[in-house]
């Protein structure tokens, strides 16, 4: 298999993409840096490429909802493109402002299937703001809780940043949290610094930094080809951006890379 | 990500008309003249069912501040106004996309809504007033036509419901003072009955001439004053006498252009200028006082590197330049934005923030911001709400509306907030300090541009408005009860995404070569950008080219406005189409608005008519010099006094100074900054076990290729001027200098930045103070070998206002210099953090305490006064920072925590609950050597002392670093210990502190946790 292409995605106001390409170079794939606009004018371009991922940041400001209008392109002009790149055996991740992108399109959490129905069908799901009301940068510990996601393949504990205003998933109904868990579309929970299993009742803060139903950080597609989450794998992917680095005495690649390397190692 | 002030208060800059130009032409302007009808629709939505209602809740916590009890519930939506031919269909589909249709609630309605009903509440809309600029109704517009809905102008509405039976001056205080602020938004009552959005205006061109030849001295100066150009007599003479010679009068655009260029905000003239100074070692007549003190430090420094020296732009350019890596050069800048927050906290931080991002943009050929640092200087948040003086906005809402728009810039863009700091003292009460700093890489060779005869003048970014017409005079002015109405059009607005956006093009455009010269659009706008660029050949601009926010600007409000998030460059004709492509392509708007001459002029024309033109040389050099007085007296040294020394509860003591405003956790505000974007993160502004220690300085990463570091810090103490600014800027300089070393900058390559904020420099004792600090920041440097690259000053911070409605009180900031300190490191791996880490290590004392409380934060919490100000060592400093550098490269040093407010018992404190170990102290060595009393041991805050946590088995070692370097021997203190307590004696049984280190910790928590 020649080296992955991976498509990273950036928007008016995406400010992430320049680190996010890096840990996919970092983890052996080709990344390239694609202005939404580009792609708007050819969409045919996304077949170029195995990996789609959308980077943080504040596309469009995030002035109407967080990832509003980069998401409303998506269900628009590049529709038939984006339902014909999920059909291929592709990789969708969507990181912080990505997340909200995937979720608020209809990308997630059904994937391919929930993305065809998005335009008429009321959403299950949202990212709104945290409960403190307010933007918080702080480390959180997830647990994987997908046995089934490609991104998070042998990744039990995993550690990283979530620097954001609008990360608290809402359902309009519960009973969909039941179906998503039965899917293994419950990606991430945050949890306790000791990894301890607390899945539906919610954890307080600082573990859970926003209010999170069920502790959701992050959330797949019944294939386990297309995840989004919350938190910032791209911020650790060397010892020295763990905020303990000096007490640990960490040292040489930070566990965040895995996310990247899964995703690449799943085209060889 | 997401966004916005918490509670929903995104406030925005202002509509205003020149000064000039409502002097002389009032009657010419009229907004609102499009009357024909037009679709109009409001689109208002609430949270859902289960979902909270943030904004009315952050409101009712004001009001219950505020006692108006009368205000006994609010519930708040925001709405979109939407104009354009919409069918009902088109009307869903907004409302789906504005909407979230899970976590909240939408209605639609008609405009204007005639209705009645109140359903027992008062309504009360909160609306930008005309021409602010409204980023979220802009992106709304365009989403909306994104999918295919014909919206030609939508803004945005805040609305709250209250009980109908609150009192009217309740209600009154509630909208002026919680709900908006007038300087850019205005409070409808009840159902909106607006028919239009349009603001539009007509313009009809005519030359406008001030017949300058004619005035005598009093209508000189009302001139000056009523056309807030803020020219000195002496000036407005000069600029008279320049027009007599041309035999004409000049045209307002001409006159304007001169005030921009000749602001003390553009051309620094007071520091830059003659003084003549005078002190207790005589006098000494100045030149230019910022060029033989600040500068001529660098030039010295320089000097002696020789080769070796690793300056690149100093002085110069928009930031200072030094060397990094083989790649790369860094650059950096921090400026002040104080009279803008003072009047309009959020916009004033925000555009503070997005306008010093700009100046590394405008830096050589361009430079690719990594991080940003901000100190901000508030009164105590806790000052009484009916102690405030008219016109002057309470410190917690200064407070919160800085926070917030600082972090909304930062975030945006995409820049980590890496350091800061925040001080207070009840003299920042009408001018609170905002400065905002920016570090940029840029590539070897990039430092210089060069504008050549024929390039097109480009303006990039956003277009051009009515904002912030008369920023850079305004700085120069004091202000005062009725600056708030006189002066709010200098508040601007702040766009981070167009910034993000044309950041994206100008790092491509740089690399492709595609033009020779840039720089950015800050106070004074096209004016000083253009004049400044032209300065060394000529220039003629075609201002009726520059892209407007809404028609009717005149083309003096074109020339001057500070609109913001633009720039401007040099682009040549050969590439101008390639240029204006690639900026296209990413949908940053480019324009040609004149072209760079060989003429030394500055030609100004609109509409092909002529309408300014001044030669450069009086531009620039035609400013009289004036020689200014200073003097400075030394205030009567005294001893300490005040309290009963001898009876004092150290433990108290310390949590007292761990309380203290200065110096407890700032954590609720640096959490609501991403301080990790761009993935550079090393040392981040928190650390130790909890992530929640307070950390000396950031170490950041800025090429992930390599393991240079930049490391940030700052000092700042205005305590000590008020006893000695000469050594209130030596401590500035040692403490930024220390916190750089502590974790483990290289000090030989430390390069500083001073930012004056003083009072008003007209009075002799003020300049004098200033010259003062101004002599130390000369020897200090010098001494310690870390240049000045660059700096900033921020004059006449006073407020004047009248208690009693007929006498006049003025308060006067204290003295206030920050330096901030960029310093570097070769591997990151070998930084160090403040958290104590192992039980059983050493904990040494690294430098020497002296009897050094005047100042001190001992003094502020006793209420005390007197005692000798801190000094800093000259000769002895820079060998202990060396020593410290080396034990720290040799990975000796497990923690290290620099000695500063409160002394070795607030650095043994914060080390000890950040790493959650105790430690057990013994102060007798410390005595044994320098034979001090318990209180200097415990809280002086004598300058270059760190404490540091040492394997017990490299004692030995570390003392021979230091033997070897001639520096003092550290000191061997105590242990790291498992017990949670913090433990000082003296002779190994005095005890004089014996605390919890949880206690401790609280203590340091408490008073801003709920910030």
């Amino acid at each position: 298999m020649p080296t992955p292409r991976v498509c990273v995605l950036r928007a008016p106001g995406t400010n992430c993409d320049r680190e996010t390409a890096f840990a996919f170079e970092k983890a052996g794939g080709a990344a390239e840096r694609l202005h939404l606009f580009r792609l708007m004018e050819n969409p045919d371009s996304l077949r170029d490429f195995e990996i789609l991922c959308l980077p943080g940041g504040f596309s469009y400001g995030d002035d109407i909802g967080a990832g509003v209008v980069f998401a409303s392109q998506f269900r628009t002009r590049l529709a038939a493109a984006i339902a014909e790149f999920l059909q291929r055996d592709t990789l969708v991740l969507g990181i912080c402002n990505g997340f909200q992108v995937l979720l608020k399109a209809g990308l997630l959490p059904g994937g391919a299937d929930s993305f065809r129905v998005a335009s008429d069908a009321e959403p299950d799901a949202t990212l709104t703001w945290n409960s403190s009301g307010r933007y918080t940068d702080q480390w959180v510990t997830l647990r994987n809780c997908s046995s089934s996601n490609v991104f998070l393949k042998d990744v039990n504990l995993l550690e990283c940043p979530i620097a954001h205003a609008e990360g608290r998933i809402v359902v309009r109904d519960e009973s969909v949290l039941s179906e998503w868990e039965k899917q293994g579309q419950i990606a991430l929970r945050y949890t306790t610094a000791s990894g301890e299993l607390s899945p539906k009742k919610l954890i307080p803060p600082p573990a859970n930094p926003n209010g999170s139903i069920w502790n959701i950080a992050g959330l797949g597609d019944p294939t386990g080809r297309v995840l989004g989450l919350m938190p910032h794998p791209e911020r650790y992917l060397f010892a020295t951006q763990h905020p303990q680095w000096t007490r640990k005495q960490l040292s040489g690649d930070g566990a965040g890379l895995k996310i990247f390397e899964n995703a690449i190692g799943y085209f060889e | 990500m997401a966004s916005a002030a918490s509670g929903g208060h995104r406030l925005n800059g202002a509509i205003f008309l020149s000064g000039i130009l409502n002097y002389y032409l009032q009657s010419c302007f009229a907004l609102y003249l499009h009357t024909d009808p037009h679709m109009l629709w409001e689109v208002e939505i609430h949270p859902g069912s289960g979902e909270k209602d943030l904004d009315g809740a952050h409101v009712q916590h004001e009001v219950q501040l505020r006692g108006l009890e009368s205000i006994r519930s609010v519930r708040a939506a925001r709405s979109y106004l939407i104009e354009g031919e919409l069918s009902d269909a088109d009307l869903q589909k907004a409302t789906r996309l504005l909407g979230d249709p899970v976590a909240e609630k939408t209605q639609v309605r008609k405009l204007p809504d005639n209705s009645t009903a109140t359903n027992g509440t008062r309504l009360l809309n909160v609306l930008f007033k005309p021409g602010v600029t409204d980023n979220v109704g802009m992106t709304a517009r365009d989403a909306l036509k994104g999918i295919g809905l014909p919206a030609e102008r939508v803004s945005i509405c805040r609305k709250y419901w209250i009980n109908a039976d609150a009192q009217a001056e309740h209600v009154d205080r509630l909208s002026g003072r919680i709900l908006s602020n007038d300087a850019i938004e205005r409070v409808v009552e009840g159902p909106l009955t607006l028919t239009t959005l349009s603001i539009d205006s007509d313009y009809n061109f005519e030359l406008r001439t001030v017949p300058i030849r004619e005035m005598d001295d009093n209508a000189l100066a009302r001139l000056s004053k009523e056309g807030q150009l803020y020219l000195s007599l002496v000036e407005m003479q000069t600029i008279q006498r320049y027009f007599q010679e041309l035999e004409r009068d000049p045209t307002d655009i001409e006159l304007e252009t001169v005030a921009q260029t000749w602001s003390e905000h553009c051309s620094h003239k007071t520091l830059a200028g003659r003084i003549a100074y005078r002190d207790e070692n005589g006098e000494r007549r100045f030149e230019n006082m910022l060029k033989e003190t600040v500068f001529a430090a660098t030039q010295t420094i320089r000097k002696s590197l020789g080769d070796g020296d690793w300056c690149v732009s100093v002085f110069k350019d928009n930031a200072g330049i030094v060397t990094f890596s083989e790649t790369e050069d860094v650059c950096i800048k921090v400026e002040t934005h104080n009279h803008p927050s003072a009047l309009e906290p959020y916009g004033g931080a925000n555009t503070g923030l997005g306008g010093v991002i700009r100046d590394p943009m405008g830096t050589g050929l361009g430079a690719r911001p990594v991080c940003n640092t901000d100190v901000f200087c508030f009164a105590p948040p806790d000052t009484p709400y009916d102690a405030i003086p008219p016109g002057v906005l309470h410190p917690n809402t200064v407070m919160h509306g800085v926070v917030s728009g600082v972090r909304d810039y930062g975030n945006r863009m995409g820049i980590p907030t890496v350091n800061g700091a925040v001080y207070f003292d009840k003299r920042y009460l009408g001018n609170p300090l905002v400065y905002c700093g920016n570090v940029a890489m840029i590539p070897r060779g990039k430092s210089e541009k060069q504008v050549l005869n024929g390039d097109y003048i480009v303006a990039v970014g956003g277009r051009t408005g009515r904002d912030g017409i008369h920023g850079a005079t305004f700085s120069s002015a004091e202000l005062t009860h009725e600056s708030e109405e006189l002066s709010g059009g200098a508040v601007q607005i702040g766009n981070p995404i167009t910034e993000k956006m044309i950041l994206d093009v100008i790092l491509e455009a740089r690399d492709r070569g595609l033009y020779h010269a840039i720089t950015d659009c800050g106070a004074g706008g096209f004016s000083s950008a253009v004049g400044e660029m032209g300065e060394e050949s000529g220039a003629e601009v075609w201002l009726e080219k520059a892209p407007l926010k809404y028609a009717g600007l005149s083309y003096t409000e074109i020339w001057i406005s500070e609109a913001q998030e633009r720039m401007v460059l040099a682009v040549p004709p050969a590439t101008w189409e390639e240029f204006r492509s690639l900026c296209e392509s990413e949908g940053v708007e480019a324009t040609v608005i004149g072209e760079f001459t060989d003429t030394h002029r500055l030609v100004l024309k609109y509409d092909g008519q002529q309408v300014g033109d001044l030669a450069m040389s009086f531009l620039h050099d035609g400013r009289p010099p004036v020689v200014r007085e200073a003097t400075w007296q030394p205030p009567q040294q005294t001893e300490l006094n005040g309290a009963d020394l001898g009876r004092m509860n150290f433990g108290e003591t310390l949590k007292r100074i761990l309380s203290s405003l200065n110096v407890c956790s700032k954590e609720s505000i640096i959490r609501q900054y991403d301080h990790e974007v761009q993935a550079g993160s090393v040392i981040k502004p928190l650390v130790g076990i909890a992530n929640d220690g307070p950390s000396d300085a950031a170490v950041v990463r800025p090429d992930l290729t390599s393991e240079r570091g930049l490391v940030i810090s700052c000092g700042m103490n205005p305590n000590y001027g008020d006893l000695d600014p000469y050594w209130m800027a030596a401590c500035a300089i040692d403490e930024a200098v220390r916190n750089c070393v502590a974790v483990g900058a290289d000090p030989r390559k430390i390069a500083i930045l001073d930012n004056f904020c003083w009072g008003n420099t007209e009075r002799p004792e003020t300049l004098g103070s200033l010259v003062r600090a101004a002599l130390g920041c000369h020897d200090v440097a010098i001494a310690f070998g870390t240049p000045f690259v660059s700096g900033k000053d921020s004059l006449n911070n006073e407020f004047t206002w009248s208690p009693d409605g007929e006498s006049s009180e003025t308060i006067s900031i204290p003295p206030s210099l920050l330096i901030t300190a960029l310093g570097q490191v070769e591997r990151v791996e070998s930084c160090v953090t403040m958290d104590l880490k192992q039980p059983g290590n050493a904990l040494l004392l690294v430098g020497e305490t002296k009897q050094e409380l005047g100042g001190s934060h001992f003094n502020l919490v006793h209420g005390l006064t007197g005692g000798a100000v801190p000094q800093v060592d000259l000769k002895g400093a820079p060998r202990v920072f060396s020593c410290l550098a080396e034990i720290i490269r040799r990975g000796l040093v497990r923690s290290c925590h620099d000695l500063s407010e409160g002394g070795l018992a607030v650095a043994v404190a914060e080390m000890a609950f950040a790493g959650g170990f105790g430690a057990e102290i013994d102060l007798e060595p410390v005595e044994s050597v320098d034979d001090l009393t318990d209180i200097i041991e415990l809280f002086s805050e004598s300058n270059t002392r760190f404490l540091i946590e040492v394997s017990p088995r490299d004692i030995e070692t570390i003392r021979e670093v230091f033997v070897q370097g001639a520096a003092r021997e550290p000191i061997p203190l105590g242990t790291v210990s498992q017990e949670q307590r913090l433990r000082i004696r003296r002779d190994g049984d005095r005890e004089l502190i014996d605390e919890s280190i949880a206690d401790l910790k609280s203590a340091w928590q408490r008073p801003l946790a709920e910030f």
